[in-house]
């Protein structure tokens, strides 16, 4: 136990020493100098390189500790030397890099014995613990956090006493506590440290206080127990939490896929079979984007779905214009025939994509403000992820006010309710229509934008969804955009509640089968249209 | 009670096609078999499987029409049946191998000694004897049938609902076979037959006995469907398709009507399933695909729906395009069925059959009822 002190005297006599160790205060030399001596001149040589205070010194230490130091016998220069088939590879001790490959023979390793190691560890543990910077004493408190080693204590104590910075001291108060428990300290410090550590919550600690509810006196273990209870029962929670965020991550891609649906087969009670085709083509627009300003504009490229979104709008919309106006408006009145046209138009799409792009997948990238991912509690939620989210609800709020606060939308409720009397007031139901469904197509090649940031890209992505669009309209109840909302988030949620036990493909399965029951009690969805509307 | 009903089924149109069907179940084994192979109509093996594959294609498409065409339900489930009946097939042609699969297991397939299994599954018990096979060939497809039907009608889901939740069916078990503990092969399905009622599987003359099966099955069922369209229920049917509600308020028990049809062409669909399984040599869940559905239904609709010739027609006619450009030109195929999707529902709404019967003259009437009496009746059902 004095090692750590004699040692803590050699690091605060440091300046004095600096002066006639001007020579050999580099750090290389001082590695370097350890190829020479007997083992009894080493600890002093070890006590030169800690007193560096250098962290770029670690990993030549923990070598040593781990006997991977060696020597050259030409030169008399120090690597840490890792196996690399029958020769080993040489690698420099302070910037680690691969140097040359010798034959064993031509190197010989540096000695070391347990007191010798004992003194690395508390230096290592020094050089960390006092590092001038704070993510390395974080990282320091958090390895013996995680080894929860007792002869780590004086230092750990010492080092949380010259500690200004509060979340560091935090993060080692906590891993003293951690150290403490595996001491023969008093019970009364020990409940302590239970305490400390409890409150750190989280997944790594519940290792810890099992271990102690194993081998401590019953006072301490008792309040292990409690501890371990609180935390798994958080811990539940969390998990909840983060198996909605799923659900809710996957309802908003659904949502995104089937809002479009919604509203043209909302307005016009036509199911669109090549709406997938009208995502498929709003992700390929991205991918022209992308690909444009890859070429000619690389500094715009964290824009480049901002850009995309207007023009896969107007390409995905314009599609759909077109199919309006050139294929369904001769079949209203037929939605069967409606159908198996649309599945056409979708299969004549499909093969122009692959005809143009070619069947593979195509790479879309994510921009950099889409990457990542943020931990709030217990919760893990990436950023492409929370960005569909919100995506997806933006578009739905602003469909929404579309359809509640503008003249367009005014008419197009008024078709939805009654076409007939629309047309007697005057409404030109089927530009109406046209506009309708060019709206619906244009939302789903928005959709598209989104869509290529989570999934492949590739002529087959419509079909991928065109069957869950279709789950969530037919179960949220057509004409009504919350159905759409709250049957997306539902299957979704429900989704990701069965998988855990049923495994993903059977949780489609009973969802498929659970809607084809819903759709028996109610034939209209969730939420049906009431009145005349509903059989017209 | 049934001879009239063979009667009334057998009109003058319908014995020319059984008679032209049987006719090509004799002739063409015969022309395969028998012909020397430099005589001019000898007909070589491909083109047999070939044929018996058009000709359950023809099955399906006319069991499709059968609820589509006269009782306005459009299924795009249809190849759920269709596969169900080509997997009891598959299941006894499973058993059948015995030990000269690749393990020689003498009584479990190779798939299941492949994933460790120990013994057979119950659902697999039966399917080494041919009659049990043949029953569960129609009984499977039929209970499914006759469940969902029964949900269905009775909660009167119609339209496009209907439409859309037959497709959930049959994606949904399509996702169900790809799984490995379903215990159906998951992804390759079902393989490497050897033979069937002892004969090889591989050999001409099996290969010419199923062709004839084949169309004499398909004869068959022309005979049954156009016994039910020409019965009284027949016309029941029709006015179901044209106008639910007033048939309903007529006092017919429409779900029941539309539950029978439903079963009965479930079944047609499995037998196709079941014929079409040892020509092709395999079963697997793509089957099960929705694409496969819905490419049923076109057949349909380029044959004429509502007419009993024309599915068939059009299955074949289809089909015979589609080997021919998936040869010539595969990246051209599904532009070409795409657009024979469109065109066929823009421009030949009752199918090359309808539109050519309607040339000569002869139109039976097959939709089109008058439009406002056809929504005061729905907007009176609403009520």
């Amino acid at each position: 136990m004095l090692k750590p002190i004699r040692f803590l005297v050699i690091l605060l006599m440091l300046p004095l020493l600096a002066l006639p160790a001007a020579a050999q205060s580099d750090p290389k030399d001082l590695i370097n100098a350890l190829s020479q001596g007997k083992l009894r001149e080493r600890i002093a040589q070890v006590e030169a390189i800690a007193a560096t205070g250098e962290s770029e010194v670690v990993p030549a230490l923990q070598a040593l500790k781990n006997g991977d130091l060696y020597f050259k016998k030409s030169d008399n220069t120090v690597y840490i030397a890792k196996k690399s088939g029958r020769d080993l590879a040489l690698l420099d001790p302070i910037t680690g890099e691969e140097i040359e490959v010798v034959p064993s023979g031509a190197v010989e390793k540096i000695k070391v014995n347990n007191s010798l190691r004992r003194l690395i560890k508390q230096a290592v543990g020094g050089l960390t613990l006092m590092s001038k910077d704070p993510s390395v004493r974080i990282s320091a408190a958090q390895t013996i956090f995680d080894s929860g080693d007792p002869e780590s204590l004086e230092l750990l104590e010492e080092a949380i006493a010259a500690e200004e910075d509060p979340t560091v001291r935090k993060k080692m108060d906590l891993a003293r506590a951690a150290v403490i428990l595996n001491t023969d300290a008093p019970d009364e410090t020990k409940i302590e440290a239970v305490d400390l550590v409890a409150e750190n919550g989280g997944r790594n600690v519940l290792s810890i206080l099992k271990a102690v509810t194993f081998n401590a006196s019953p006072a301490v273990a008792e309040a292990a127990n409690k501890a371990v209870g609180q935390i798994e029962r958080t811990l539940v929670l969390w998990d909840y939490g983060q198996t909605i965020w799923y659900g809710i991550s996957l309802g908003s891609v659904l949502l995104l896929a089937a809002i479009g649906l919604a509203v043209t087969f909302g307005v016009m009670g036509v199911i669109n079979m090549a709406h997938g085709e009208m995502v498929m083509l709003g992700a390929y627009t991205t991918f022209v984007v992308q690909e444009i300003i890859r070429n000619s504009f690389p500094e715009l490229f964290n824009y480049s779905l901002l850009i995309a979104l207007p023009l896969a709008f107007a390409v995905s919309g314009g599609c759909g214009l077109i199919l309006e106006r050139g294929v369904i408006r001769f079949l209203y009145g037929r939605p069967l025939e409606t159908l198996l046209a649309t599945w056409g138009v979708s299969l004549i799409l499909q093969q122009g994509v692959r005809t143009i792009f070619g069947p593979t997948n195509k790479e879309v990238g994510n921009p950099d403000w889409m990457s990542g991912a943020y931990e709030l509690g217990g919760l893990v939620i990436t950023a492409n992820r929370l960005w569909i989210v919100v995506f997806s609800l933006f578009v739905f709020a602003a469909l929404f006010v579309v359809l509640k606060k503008t003249p367009f939308g005014l008419q197009m409720r008024a078709v939805t309710q009654n076409r007939k009397m629309a047309s007697s007031m005057g409404i030109r139901t089927p530009w109406v229509d046209a506009f309708t469904f060019a709206l619906g197509s244009g939302i789903a090649g928005i959709a598209g934008v989104a869509l290529s940031q989570i999934s492949n890209v590739s002529p087959n992505l419509g079909q991928s969804y065109i069957i869950d669009s279709f789950m969530v309209v037919v179960f949220g109840g057509v004409g009504n955009l919350w159905g759409t909302l709250i049957g997306a988030m539902t299957l979704g949620v429900a989704n990701k509640f069965l998988e855990p036990f049923a495994g993903a493909v059977l949780a489609k399965i009973l969802i498929l089968v659970f809607i084809i029951l819903f759709i028996q009690k109610r034939p209209r969805g969730l939420f049906a249209l009431k009145g005349r509307a509903v059989e017209a | 009670m049934i001879t009239p009903f063979i009667i009334k089924a057998l009109d003058k149109k319908a014995s020319w096609v059984v008679a032209i069907l049987v006719a090509i179940a004799i002739l063409v084994p015969i022309a395969n078999l028998a012909l020397p192979r430099d005589s001019a109509f000898h007909i070589p093996n491909y083109a047999i499987s070939l044929m018996g594959k058009y000709t359950c294609y023809a099955l399906l498409a006319l069991a499709l029409d059968l609820v589509w065409g006269y009782c306005g339900i459009l299924s795009l489930g249809h190849g759920a049946f269709f596969a169900l009946g080509g997997y009891a097939m598959g299941m006894y042609l499973m058993r059948q191998i015995g030990t000269r699969g690749v393990y020689g297991d003498p009584v479990l397939p190779d798939f299941m000694v492949f994933l460790n299994w120990k013994e057979l599954p119950w659902f697999w018990y039966g399917f080494d004897m041919f009659w049990f096979a043949a029953i569960m060939i129609l009984f499977v497809p039929g209970l499914l049938a006759f469940v969902f039907g029964w949900f269905a009608f009775r909660s009167r889901v119609t339209g496009v609902y209907l439409s859309i939740i037959t497709q959930a069916m049959t994606y949904a078990l399509l996702l169900a076979f790809f799984r490995n503990e379903m215990g159906f092969g998951g992804n390759n399905g079902l393989t490497d037959f050897k033979d069937i009622l002892g004969f090889n599987i591989q050999a001409d003359g099996t290969r010419a006995a199923l062709f004839a099966a084949s169309c004499i099955a398909l004869a068959l069922s022309f005979l049954i469907c156009s016994g039910i369209v020409r019965s009284k229920f027949g016309k029941v049917l029709v006015a179901v398709r044209d106008a639910e509600s007033r048939s309903r308020f007529f006092g017919y028990r429409v779900e029941n009507v539309k539950l029978f049809v439903f079963v009965v062409s479930a079944m047609m669909a499995g037998v196709a399933g079941a014929l079409y399984v040892p020509q092709v040599g395999i079963i697997n869940p793509g089957e099960f695909a929705p694409a496969n559905s819905i490419e049923v239904v076109v057949w349909t609709a380029v044959g004429g729906r509502g007419t009993l010739v024309g599915p068939i027609i059009g299955a074949v006619l289809v089909n015979v395009g589609k080997t021919f450009f998936t040869a010539a030109f595969p990246e051209f195929w599904l532009f070409a069925l795409g657009a024979l999707f469109v065109g066929v529902t823009l421009f030949l709404p009752k199918g090359i059959v309808g539109s050519v019967s309607g040339l000569f003259g002869r139109v039976r009437k097959t939709e089109d009822q008058h439009p406002n009496i056809h929504s005061a009746a729905k907007e009176a059902a609403a009520e």
